[in-house]
């Protein structure tokens, strides 16, 4: 018997005042960051004009351009050996039954759950103390480090991603590939793959953005000669407030803005398609 | 007779052909994975464990396991002992904001606000987890620090200044903020399931708003309540950067502790190991306690 539209009933205003608030301490570090990379003093908090002068600073530095390149080869290296993998695992762990599968499958959990900074200590002990000195040398710490390590947890990303959509999936769809006498591999990747297409690309989407992100991993498996863009920002940021990381968080902000609507936009569309099936 | 020789020549073959195919297929699929995370992620995490019983190690040093001297180390120093009860109370305070302020949040988009609303507002709110972690704690200094935002603005409508950069109450802002969504995907995805059926009956038994909401709303969403503070719990726990880059000389924490042992001045490879353990030990047990817990919670329902 209430009525839905007293619209200024005390209760609705606190409820909408709250949610604004919420939203506001969402955005305001961000609206913070946008704002000063257009004003003209680095240092004070006061509005001193508009510049877009740490933008041209940005695009001009030469260490920022590399780290954001070297990041860029890392998170695409170790997105795509990780969604091979990943997809396989998924599809593996759908399919069969063995024994070990519980533990096999709480292993694919564990980059989940386990802190970046422990896994990060033990890559960095593992590579010290087994395989540098094993290879004799032929590993160093080094970029493929930081994509083999990154491997790890992308695998995880994907492959729950993937795993989902498996347990949506029609399993006769295969079987009917088969008995129509598609051999395995051409049920696999004629049929089972294009179904799991939109999971693929939104777990590598989502792997891409947390490799991206990815701080304390690299910088424990990187070795002197490579430096990635988190890495880059941290000694930044501890050197104290430099007004062209702003831009630079301006810049990134759109672009991980515009991956998350790719992401978006995929899954959206994949469900469409399923409802319409 | 010739094709009755052939099969009994081809049985035993075709036989073995078909079993090491039944095994080879499972076998490219897992295989893969398996060895890669067997090698970087299994034995990494045993290795670390092996070395945390070796006092004072440094790199380059031969590997004997001798004791738990780094495990009582951590236990009987009370700097270290701080050390982890600082992580501790920054990871449960930092849950107990994300549920305050998050379970509002997902209350009123999954049950209050009109329906064609609802993804857009879920969405929108989640968000800035797409942003980097570390410009998010960049974002907070510029608005936190002495002559930043806050103060700015404290200033103009004639408040007194507040200095928290560097100091926990910072730390809490940072981390609230980054796990604040997480909080709100998991509760949102647990309100958005109740019956609603069961709340309508409560108000037609006479349970005024608040009794359904204490006696229906918030024991159905328990299961998602203990999922989303046990996730934002053992992010909270590991996380290093909020603390490093928001938190001073004086929130010194078990994962800037471990970072130091590895990357930082004072090296020590055995106590950052111990100290290793303890997290993943530390999140495998709230997780075990959940398990159970939420076994209970369905056993009851």
């Amino acid at each position: 018997m209430t009525p839905t539209r007293s619209s200024l009933n005390p209760i609705v205003l606190l409820q909408v005042g709250f949610i604004l608030l919420m939203f506001g301490f969402m955005y305001l570090p961000i609206l913070v960051l946008a704002v000063f990379s257009f004003n003209e003093s680095p240092y004070s908090a006061g509005w001193k004009g508009f510049t877009l002068q740490w933008y041209q600073r940005f695009f001009a530095d030469a260490r920022i351009l590399s780290a954001l390149s070297d990041s860029l080869v890392i998170a695409i290296l170790a997105v795509a050996i990780a969604a091979v993998i990943g997809t396989l695992m998924a599809v593996g762990l759908a399919k069969y039954r063995f024994p070990g599968k519980g533990l096999y499958q709480s292993i694919t959990y564990l980059p989940l759950i386990i802190p970046d900074i422990s896994i990060a200590v033990a890559t960095l002990v593992f590579l010290a103390s087994i395989a540098i000195p094993l290879s004799g040398g032929l590993i160093q710490l080094s970029l493929s480090t930081v994509v083999a390590a990154h491997v790890v947890f992308c695998i995880s990303y994907i492959a729950l991603v993937v795993s989902t959509r498996m347990t949506n999936l029609n399993p006769h769809l295969e079987e009917a590939a088969l008995d129509l006498g598609a051999t395995p591999t051409q049920a696999f990747v004629k049929v089972l793959l294009p179904e799991l297409a939109p999971a693929i690309l939104s777990g590598c989407l989502l792997a891409f953005v947390l490799s991206m992100d990815d701080f304390l991993i690299a910088s424990f498996t990187a070795g002197g000669g490579t430096n990635t863009l988190p890495m880059e920002i941290f000694s930044r940021i501890r050197r104290g407030v430099q007004p062209d990381i702003n831009a630079l968080s301006v810049v990134l902000i759109l672009v991980s803005g515009l991956l998350f609507g790719l992401a978006e936009s995929i899954r959206y569309q994949s469900e469409r398609r399923r409802r319409g099936d | 007779m010739s094709s009755q020789v052939s099969t009994s020549a081809d049985k035993p073959r075709t036989a073995l052909v078909g079993r090491l195919s039944s095994w080879l297929e499972p076998l490219a699929l897992l295989a893969p994975a398996g060895v890669w995370l067997g090698l970087l992620l299994v034995i990494p995490v045993l290795l670390i464990f092996q070395l945390s019983l070796v006092p004072g190690i440094r790199p380059g040093q031969v590997v004997n396991p001798s004791g738990i001297e780094n495990y009582l180390q951590i236990v009987q120093e009370p700097i270290y002992l701080r050390v982890v009860l600082r992580s501790l109370m920054f990871a449960l305070g930092t849950t107990l904001i994300c549920l305050v302020l998050g379970f509002p949040v997902a209350y009123l988009i999954a049950l209050v606000v009109p329906k064609q609303w609802r993804n857009l507002l879920l969405v929108g709110f989640v968000l800035p987890l797409w942003t980097s972690s570390l410009l998010r704690s960049y974002a907070w200094i510029t608005i936190l620090r002495p002559t930043g935002v806050l103060n700015t603005f404290l200033k103009a409508v004639g408040l007194p200044a507040i200095d928290i950069l560097n100091r926990p109450p910072a730390v809490f802002i940072g981390m609230s903020y980054s796990l604040l969504p997480y909080m709100v995907l998991i509760l949102y995805a647990s309100l958005e399931k109740l019956d609603r059926r069961l709340l309508e009956a409560a108000a037609d038994l006479g349970a005024n708003p608040f009794q359904a909401f204490w006696r229906v709303t918030v024991p159905q969403s328990l299961p998602g309540i203990a999922a989303g503070c046990l996730l934002v719990f053992i992010t909270g726990l590991g996380d290093f950067i909020d603390p490093e880059l928001l938190g001073g000389a004086s929130s010194m924490t078990m994962a800037r502790l471990i970072y130091n042992q590895f990357l930082g001045v004072t090296r020590n490879w055995g106590f950052g190991s111990a100290l290793s353990m303890v997290i993943i030990l530390a999140v495998s047990l709230a997780i075990a306690l959940l398990l159970k817990y939420g076994d209970r919670s369905s056993a009851n329902l």
